[in-house]
């Protein structure tokens, strides 16, 4: 007898009541642990709370995975160093990538679980790095009779010397060199951009001013990839507080409003058997999210999108829906629209090509910080609304559409 | 300077499911799970066709030809000692949705681009025949 019941999404009982940032940089020889308590300190002070009132607790990907300075400090750590009482916790690798955390958190809150959730992402791969360059997944062997053998899905790239997901996004970026005609100088313009609006954030790790010449002629790290397309590994850790909205009129600040969130995978979950691989998991985030809300890509004010590297970043855009596939590279060419003062400012802290590989949680912060108009130098004019934030590349996507009022 | 693949090949640990591929390349064929009841072949190896669901799945050898879908030429040290080298993504003439991560071989990066038809070598490493794609010969075709 009942008919479809249109159920509000959970998501939408949740805001973002407080973020904190710890210092951020290179080779900060800081504990994660250090760097998160600090950043949390600051987001719970942001929210108007105490840690008394925080009864969840989230992050991605929790327990030591991947390389040295990866993963973070797990959830008992954390909840014992702030002694948290907690009604919910959370803490994985696996799900609509780094993001995964906030969105677990935000359904938390809405299935009632918990009031105030501390979600946070902590890297410090700088330090991590010593004085060598930037290691590989896999590490760099050993030689010899001790060289480790691996198994899962790292067998199918490995013994090629795809030994990183530069290489693996290389791919990506090449066949949308081939299919779309997409070129280095238009590219170039997801750094370009980012080094611009580094310059306008203190805490960016790059700040110098690029050029495309500088661009240009940065070294290759696999072809059409350059240094300048690659993140910066950095020390830093982001958190932030989902809180239940009836909290709202009572937050220090601006309450940021979820509306939406992205967790769709659709394609087969790998780098080279995905079956679209110019688009890959982006795509499918992408349309789920856009299937939750009544807003449009039109309605997005400012896009803090990912930028592990620069062509991800690429993906997104027409995933996102901001121009139709493929068209990504005439989008910013030339750099204008997707400025501080454009139809669709982007990575406007900087991202993570300039502002520091804080591994998806920079952005999502950025947003915040946009959408309250405490952008200072480098806030985006006319009071943005509406803001969309993605995590991920490859066959890893997720995304979250956040308002500055109920929508 | 080209090379095949990078200094020190870091080589897949052998196990019931994919040891018939790694060593494949003994009698020099490439070999995937083909299923019997729906003639697909899968890649990776899975425990059951996840095409038709069916339970019937053995190694058959393929032609070892396939087209190249994209390529990088890697420059980073990431394994160091490395000289350049190219990593390509090719997928099978006999079912284009399976793909192999691979490198190219025997060709100067300037003459490798998206679309050519490549073909398979084996380079034996320990217990392992990794298979590698090279362009195939026009007077070959
Ligand atoms: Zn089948």
């Amino acid at each position: 007898m009942t008919g479809v019941v249109h159920e509000e999404p959970l998501e939408k009982r949740s805001i973002i009541s407080g973020i904190g940032q710890s210092e951020v940089g290179r080779k900060l020889n800081r504990s994660d642990i250090d760097l998160t308590v600090e950043a949390a300190i600051r987001a719970i002070e942001d929210a108007g709370l105490t840690r008394d009132d925080i009864d969840g607790l989230a992050t991605y990907p929790g327990m030591g995975v991947g390389t040295p300075g990866f993963a973070g400090p797990t959830t008992p750590e954390v909840q014992d160093a702030l002694r948290l009482e907690l009604n919910w916790h959370d803490g994985g690798g696996e799900g609509p990538a780094q993001i995964r955390a906030v969105i677990a958190a935000c359904l938390a809150v809405g299935a009632g679980l918990a009031k105030h959730v501390l979600v946070y992402r902590t890297v410090t791969e700088s330090t991590a790095q010593g004085e060598g360059g930037r290691k590989g997944i896999g590490g760099s062997g050993g030689g010899g009779g001790g060289v480790p053998r691996f198994s899962g899905f790292l067998q199918w790239y490995l013994p090629f010397g795809a030994v990183s997901a530069a290489n693996w996004i290389a791919l990506v970026a090449q066949r949308r060199f081939h299919e779309f005609g997409l070129t280095r100088e238009q590219l170039a313009q997801i750094a370009l951009n980012a080094r611009r609006n580094a310059g306008l954030n203190e805490n960016a790790v790059y700040r110098d001013p690029m050029s495309l010449g500088d661009y240009l002629a940065a070294r290759m790290i696999s072809t059409p990839l350059c240094l300048f397309d690659c993140d910066a590994p950095s020390d830093g850790a982001t958190a932030v507080i989902v809180s239940h909205r009836d909290y709202a009129k009572d937050a220090r600040h601006t309450p940021i409003h979820v509306n939406a969130v992205g967790t769709g995978l659709k394609g087969r979950p790998s780098w080279d058997q995905f079956d679209d691989m110019t688009s890959m998991a982006a795509r499918d985030a992408a349309a789920s999210m856009w299937k939750r809300t009544e807003l449009k890509p039109s309605d997005v004010d400012v896009a803090e999108l990912y930028d592990g590297f620069s062509i991800l970043t690429m993906v997104w855009l027409e995933a996102m829906g901001f121009c139709d596939r493929g068209e990504s590279g005439p989008f910013v060419e030339g750099g204008d629209r997707i400025a501080l003062g454009g139809s669709l400012p982007l990575n406007t802290a900087g991202g993570q090509l300039s502002g520091g590989r804080l591994h998806g949680f920079g952005l999502l912060h950025e947003a915040v910080v946009q959408l309250r108009g405490d952008g200072g130098e480098r806030q985006v004019p006319n009071n943005p609304e509406v803001a969309a934030v993605s995590n991920g590349g490859g066959p890893i996507a997720g995304s979250m559409l956040l308002t500055a009022r109920p929508r | 300077m080209i090379a095949d693949g990078p200094s020190i090949r870091l080589l897949p640990r052998l196990d019931l499911d994919n040891e018939f591929f790694w060593t494949s390349g003994a009698d020099g064929r490439l070999r995937f799970l083909r299923c019997r009841a729906c003639e697909s072949l899968v890649h990776p190896p899975a425990p059951r066709c996840p095409y038709c669901l069916a339970g019937y799945l053995s190694p058959e050898p393929v032609s070892g030809r396939g087209i190249l879908e994209s390529f990088t030429v890697n420059y980073q040290q990431w394994i160091p000692g490395s000289e350049r080298y190219i990593v390509g993504l090719v997928s099978m003439i006999e079912q284009s949705d399976v793909r192999l991560t691979t490198n190219i071989v025997g060709a100067d990066p300037k003459d490798v681009e998206i679309g050519m038809e490549v073909e398979v070598v084996f380079e034996h490493q320990d217990d392992v025949y990794l298979p590698l794609f090279r362009p195939v010969e026009r007077s070959a075709k």
